[in-house]
């Protein structure tokens, strides 16, 4: 891929949010290049063939959270993308027994009633109360976060708009969403339901990718996540991707060719550079210069300015808040191929519900226990695991008559305690994951031709994300909105002009959203004078 | 009760204990659902069904109504604050039309308070309540239980109802005076009657043993055949209800415990329930919220509307009387009244609008032929209901 | 202080149920504010859960809370507690924390330079110069919010949006750069926090305890932070006396109040539990006593916790059913426990010499050691490697114990309310865990036990009649803090039922031997004047 000439802008990283930043600007009439380290595009939203003829969604795995806006400006169904709805879900239980979850109202109450009659009319108003905060939220994803310090008009209108949508919620409403932010999963759980099967099966969502247990306060928002799509209206907000989850990478990457941007793989970036106080490029790793007055950074925020920047063209105070910017890894990843479909008992034939996501943790403690391993710097011993089975529903995966299952782990720590993590080791914590899975599958490690472990230090090597970190950073309290990453900095910009970050480190946040790489774009055309 | 043979997750909704009577009547296969049963919508045509309530028999799967027994000592106490009526005037064998509220004095929804026998009560709602009644138990001494699935239920509504009942062998039916229960044998089986019912018209509601369903559908269907009985799905009864001014949760009110935008929500006084509220009677939930709203004044109310032609006013938005400047609410249902031969609809309508004979336009379109027209219709606000017949509260009623 | 039942009038301007420290404050403001007023104590003395009692022949101690460092010392001095017999047997104590192997941290003696004697870097000692001056200024931006009424959100009313802008203000004069820096850390876990300033893991495990001292939190939960600026801004709302101790114990100071209390002409009645608070009408009526005696008033202040206010005392069916469930959600179940030992010498603590004994230690090696305290009793458990706050109140004050004897107390963390295996069975090994820990930090301790009590959250419950025996009376995190505590509705101190009122530690700002929630109350009550609201 030849290096066009007179770039406006330099994406750094192909992942989905590069790409959709690279969209929105060459949509706009900027001559955008992407530089991608891999022989591929996606960072960590890639279909892979890592064994014979198998499809693996190797890192992220669902496709959830991606903003319509951004489906519908970028033309990406017609770019390629296809999305499976899932048409259930389950967690079983210790012993047997299991909860499913299912699409239909009337059968998800006489599901949640064989556990709890009343968690399952309790379920309305735990939807009501979450869907509340979604709509109170949602806007606020597609905005850049003002700067609570700032006396600029900008930041004070962006501050009144806030709080205007937030005083019009009524006072009730108002107590409601200062307590559900600031509420652990378990406790907010605690207000609806008793059944514990029920409590664990929803906490679940709120820890995925994140240093925090269940019960550690300001989990209760992550709940979001899993009804952020039906707020749009969506059918299907959580679905497979068809061809897994590279398939939204290569419709972004297609959609971005086809509106004149050029796409550089194999190119590993080594430093942004910088002159005069601008960006004036990027070198890549061969010595390459490639020169363009916008960089636009899809590296997490200690990548890009401890990693790719010099030190001496940043602020030091600002090279302090970005050291304490935690980014911590919690999470791993099994991808798995199997000669056929394993069996699950607990689960009655017919059921939907393993063309969904399926879980094995069936109590709030048992997550929580898993959580203190972590602390302690070692795998959970008991993980919770979010696996499903993609080709049941996307042969194209897998050769005939075979399945791939995608299992994330959490948790994972990207720093044993024990010392550096080794191939026996990443074994040992591959059997872990297995050994739990086949408790409840007896044929499933018979299934299985070959497995890919990734740890958080592997996704780190292999994707770039400092310790693995699915989001780029923790989503806590303290690195959200006009926090995220860093404060006075939350809005897309850098300490050096010219230099912008449009990953999942900056506002709202990870998950395969896309909204970071719009807003990030958002932000580059205004600085610009372009209407974006 | 038959329950449907295959698992929730391949048939969600269950079959009430007259499925199979319903389905051998049911001309177009139209069921909708209702409260995780499977019901009929229309039978035959609307139409047949709707003149059959106002001028013979029909009868109605009740079945999926939720059904609640509360009993112990606290019972009334924790029934007197639940609901804005007063139950402790309610007297044995009787029956209530309730309406509870939450904390803001917001409708969470509608139904009937039945006095069975020493502290115990039945609450009849359509739609599930276990989560508000259980947490409005803290502090009560009382048993609450669902027992929908135990008590299958017919409404027998029309003018020969009475008549019909009487030939199928309920001796003393004729003495039933409204909003009271009677008890009844019909051959080996025994029945509870309330003179109740959801079309303004003379009416009964019968509530049994599941297992009997069937011979009573049979049975009553036999007396009825001389009367000119029928089986009615929900469209008719809808437009029952509409001419006798009830109101329908998720049609003229979203449940306070439903709603996620703010302002949704509807409180009694709104809804024109406001005889429904008694605050004399001490403490229940929403009262000091309700207080306040009498002080002050509701912001907006549902009333009924008297429409200009013959057009239903569907989903109409209302609007003032100077040449249509400012929009003031909206119609919730509508529809043109056979029966009255008038164009009717509940509506909400901002204040001061609402009082009754103030004039208020409709905007109503029209599909004719796949051209849409829009008319703008002058509304009178009137009193409800629309449609008040002798014979709902004569007793004994006229013979037929 | 008891006191008899007097030739009572039938009716008060208020009844204040509840002789703590915050209903004796809020008795004591009222009558000063020209209020008939008569408190009622279930208690044979007043107190609460601030008294002082005999737990082994000869030894007494303070039976809750051992120290004093958050009560306002403009209340002290309002009140004149000191012309009313309360003498201080120690001011200005020291925070010693007790480390393996016969180290020890002296935490306030950092500032003064000396963290190299102490084994700890440069690095360190200098930044923690720089996090004591930042957490201060943080601190003394919070305080505003301690004094006054919590703002109601989303009103009309003009007093609760100047109160928003107030703190808004507040934290908006710290600068830019400690402002952003205030909204970043407030969200965190303190762990983070200490490890972004600090190398020493015994320096953050003392830090951190603070953080952690009666909560329901490890330090690596997050709003740990908050807890610590919490107690920090509480501190500087106090004054700078720092920890102290009140000679003849905690009670002294009740007993003190009380009498503030009575000279303003407060009546004051002991062992006059309260059944139910009456209600006629659409507003409060009085209370009836156990005894069945009734009580008119138009104005009920209850310091008991809100669920026992609410649920027990005055009953759901006053209350709507969305406000009931809230307040049935309260978190209140206490993880404090208080271990007394009478001891027959001087406790020796390796490294510590006399000066720090008066003090109070602390064992908190390290974060993680807090923490694994902590992981147990999240599962109903408890650690074998418990935390405590030590203090040894004879150094201070010899009347506490026989001549020679010597009184060891200690807050004993964490100690679930709903211990799995119950207390009454875990009761004896929980004793045993605090034991054996204290045996490593002062060898030969055992030897000189002569009488022993440990209060469990349970046993808290039951003889200082709060819920779930928390000191906080629920817990002090995000979610019930502020204008939400304890629920929204009652976050005021005003409740739904008109006359009725909270003053107790379930309010804000909260527990701790503070009197701020009795105080604040009070003029919540004075301010509403006799009407009805």
């Amino acid at each position: 891929m030849k290096t066009p000439a007179g770039l406006d802008a330099v994406i750094v990283g192909a992942g989905h949010n590069g790409l959709v930043a690279a969209c929105y600007l060459a949509r706009s009439g900027l001559k955008v290049l992407v530089l991608e380290r891999q022989p591929y595009i996606g960072g960590a939203a890639v279909s892979r063939r890592l064994y014979e003829d198998f499809t693996y969604s190797n890192c992220s795995y669902v496709c959830s959270l991606l903003r319509p806006e951004i489906i519908r400006t970028l033309e990406l169904p017609k770019y390629g993308l296809q999305v499976i709805p899932y048409e259930g879900g389950c967690t079983m239980m210790q012993g047997g027994g299991h909860l499913a979850l299912y699409d239909n109202h009337d059968a998800l109450r006489r599901e949640i009633s064989r556990h709890s009659k009343r968690d399952a009319e309790a379920y309305d108003r735990y939807s009501r109360d979450v869907m509340r905060q979604c709509k109170f939220i949602k806007p606020l994803l597609m905005h850049e976060p003002p700067d609570p310090t700032s006396f600029k008009p900008r930041d004070l209108m962006e501050l009144l708009y806030l709080g205007k949508r937030f005083h019009n919620l009524g006072e009730k409403r108002m107590y409601d969403t200062l307590r559900f932010w600031t509420m652990s999963a378990a406790d907010f759980l605690d207000e609806y339901f008793e059944s514990e099967i029920v409590k664990a099966h929803f906490a679940g969502s709120s820890i995925i990718g994140t240093a925090l247990g269940p019960r550690s306060p300001g989990t209760a928002y992550v709940l979001l996540h899993h009804y952020m799509g039906d707020i749009d209206d969506t059918v299907g907000a959580w679905g497979f991707a068809r061809g897994g989850m590279g398939a939204i990478s290569n419709a972004l990457g297609a959609s971005f060719e086809a509106s004149g941007g050029t796409i550089r793989s194999g190119a590993p970036v080594a430093k942004i550079l910088v002159r005069n106080g601008r960006a004036s490029g990027v070198a890549l790793a061969d010595g390459e210069e490639i020169r363009a007055p916008l960089v636009i950074s899809n590296l997490d925020v200690r990548r890009t300015f401890l990693e790719t920047m010099d030190a001496k063209d940043l602020p030091e105070e600002f090279l302090g808040q970005v050291k304490n910017f935690k980014i911590r890894g919690s999470s791993g990843k099994l991808n798995i191929a199997l000669d056929g479909l394993p069996q699950f008992p607990a689960i009655p034939p017919g059921s939907p519900c393993t063309r969904g996501d399926m879980h094995v943790t069936d109590t709030i403690e048992m997550m929580e226990r898993a959580y203190d391993d972590w602390k302690d710097g070692r795998w959970s011993r008991a993980p919770y695991i979010d696996m499903l089975i993609p080709s049941q529903i996307d042969p194209t995966m897998v050769p005939a008559g075979k399945h791939y299952m995608s299992v994330f782990v959490q948790y994972c720590p990207y720093e044993l305690a024990d010392g550096p993590w080794d191939a026996a080791k990443r074994q040992a914590f591959g059997d872990t994951v297995i050994n739990t899975i086949a408790q409840h599958s007896p044929n499933f490690k018979n299934l299985i031709l070959h497995a890919e472990i990734r740890t958080p230090w592997d996704i780190e090597n292999e994707v770039g994300l400092t310790e693995g970190n699915i989001f780029q950073g923790e989503l806590t309290m303290d690195q959200l909105l006009f926090n995220r990453p860093v404060p006075g900095y939350a809005q897309y910009r850098s300490p050096v002009r010219g230099v912008y970050m449009c990953g999942s480190s900056t506002h709202p946040g990870g998950g395969v959203m896309g909204a970071p790489g719009a807003n990030a774009a958002r932000a580059v055309l205004r600085d610009l004078g372009r209407a974006p | 009760m038959t329950d449907s043979p295959a698992p929730h997750y391949k048939q969600p909704l269950l079959k009430t204990p007259f499925h199979e009577r319903a389905r051998a009547l049911s001309q177009i296969d139209s069921f909708i659902p209702w409260a995780g049963y499977t019901t009929v919508d229309v039978f035959t045509t609307m139409e047949q069904e709707y003149f059959a309530v106002r001028n013979a028999t029909t009868l109605y799967d009740l079945t999926p109504m939720v059904k609640y027994r509360v009993s112990g000592p606290d019972a009334v106490p924790y029934l007197n604050r639940l609901v804005t009526r007063d139950v402790a005037k309610l007297k044995p064998d009787r029956v209530a039309y309730v309406v509870w509220c939450n904390d803001a004095g917001h409708l969470i929804d509608d139904g009937t308070i039945f006095r069975l026998g020493a502290g115990e009560y039945r609450i009849c709602t359509a739609e599930r309540q276990i989560d508000w009644l259980l947490d409005s138990a803290i502090g009560f001494d009382v048993q609450i239980g669902e027992v929908t699935e135990q008590i299958a239920a017919l409404a027998v509504q029309g003018p020969t109802s009475c008549a019909m009942l009487k030939a199928a062998g309920l001796r003393g039916i004729e003495l039933l005076k409204p909003f009271e229960i009677g008890y009844f044998s019909l051959g080996e089986h025994r029945l509870t009657l309330s003179r109740t019912g959801f079309t303004g018209d003379l009416g009964y509601e019968v509530w049994m043993d599941p297992a009997a369903a069937e011979t009573i559908w049979d049975i009553l269907m036999a007396a009825g055949r001389s009367r000119g009985i029928r089986a009615i799905g929900s469209q008719a009864l809808n437009m029952a209800r509409i001419e006798a001014g009830f109101i329908m949760p998720n049609v003229d009110f979203v449940s306070a415990e439903h709603t996620i935008r703010t302002g949704r929500d509807r409180s009694p006084l709104e809804l024109g329930l406001g005889w429904l509220v008694d605050f004399n009677k001490g403490h229940f939930t929403g009262r000091r919220a309700l207080l306040t709203e009498k002080k002050q004044g509701s912001r907006r109310q549902l009333v009924g509307l008297d429409i200009a032609g013959n057009k239903p006013a569907h989903n109409a938005l209302i609007y003032t009387d100077d040449g249509g400047k400012r929009e003031i609410g909206s119609v919730t249902s509508a529809m043109w009244s056979p029966t009255c031969k008038r164009n009717i609809a509940l509506a909400i309508v901002d204040a001061p609008h609402f009082q009754v004979g103030s004039t208020v336009w409709a905007e109503i379109y029209l599909n004719r032929e796949l051209v849409w027209e829009r008319r703008m219709s002058r509304a009178q606000v009137v009193e409800r209901p629309f449609f008040v017949p002798e014979r709902r509260r004569a007793t004994p009623p006229a013979e037929f | 202080m008891s006191v008899a039942a007097p030739a009572a009038p039938s009716r008060y301007d208020c009844v204040v149920i509840g002789g703590g420290h915050n209903g004796l404050v809020c008795a004591a403001t009222l009558a000063r504010g020209g209020r008939s007023v008569l408190l009622l104590e279930a208690a044979a003395q007043v107190g609460g859960a601030a008294l002082t009692r005999e737990f082994a022949p000869g030894f007494r101690v303070s039976a809750g809370a051992h120290l004093l460092h958050l009560m306002p010392a403009d209340l002290l001095r309002d009140l004149r507690v000191e012309s009313h017999g309360l003498e201080w047997a120690a001011r200005g104590m020291s925070t010693t924390a007790l480390l393996p192997g016969g180290a020890r941290l002296v935490v306030g003696e950092l500032e003064l330079g000396d963290g190299a004697l102490q084994g700890l870097s440069t690095k360190d000692a200098q930044a923690y110069s720089a996090y004591a001056a930042r957490m201060r200024r943080f601190a003394a931006a919070l305080v505003p919010m301690f004094s006054r009424v919590p703002p109601r959100l989303g009103t009309t009313d003009w007093s609760d949006r100047l109160a928003m802008l107030k703190l808004g203000w507040q934290i908006r004069r710290l600068g830019k750069r400690d402002m952003r820096e205030l909204l970043r850390i407030g969200g965190m876990n303190v762990y983070d926090l200490l490890e972004e300033n600090f190398d020493s893991a015994a320096l953050k495990g003392a830090l951190g305890f603070d953080a952690v001292l009666g909560a329901n939190f490890g330090p690596r939960s997050p709003g740990t932070v908050l807890t610590l600026l919490y107690r920090l801004a509480a501190e500087s709302a106090a004054g700078a006396a720092g920890l102290s101790q009140p000679k003849g114990g905690m009670g002294a100071l009740c007993n003190a109040l009380a009498k503030a209390a009575s000279a303003a002409g407060a009546v004051i009645r002991t062992a006059a539990p309260v059944a139910r608070i009456s209600v006629e009408g659409d507003r409060i009526a009085g209370v009836v006593l156990e005894s069945g005696e009734s009580i008119a008033a138009h104005t009920v202040i209850s310091s008991a916790d809100p669920k026992t206010t609410f649920l027990r005392l005055l009953g759901a069916r006053y209350l709507d059913t969305g406000f009931v469930r809230r307040v049935d959600h309260i978190r209140s179940r206490g993880l404090a426990a208080k271990l007394h030992l009478a001891l027959n010498r001087l406790p020796a603590f390796a490294g510590v010499g006399e000066a720090n004994l008066r003090g109070r230690l602390l064992i908190a090696p390290s974060l993680q050691h807090i923490e694994h305290a902590y992981n147990h009793a999240k599962y109903g458990e408890f650690s074998a490697a418990p935390v405590m706050e030590i203090t040894v109140p004879t150094v201070n004050d010899a009347t506490l114990a026989p001549a020679g004897g010597h009184v060891l107390s200690a807050i004993v963390q964490y100690a679930p309310y709903t211990l799995k295996a119950g207390w009454q069975a875990g009761k004896q090994a929980f004793m045993d865990a605090a034991l054996d820990t204290l045996e490593q930090f002062s060898h030969g301790l055992r030897g000189s036990i002569v009488g022993a009590e440990l209060l469990t959250p349970d046993d808290m419950e039951r003889e200082f009649r709060m819920s779930g025996g928390h000191w906080h009376h629920g817990d002090l995190a995000f979610d019930q803090f502020l204008m939400v505590r304890p629920v929204p509705g009652a976050a005021q101190y005003r409740t739904p039922v008109d006359g009725l009122f909270l003053c107790g530690a379930g309010c804000h700002p909260g527990g701790g031997v503070m009197g701020v929630a009795g105080r604040n109350a009070a003029q919540q009550v004075l301010t509403m004047g006799m009407k009805s609201p």
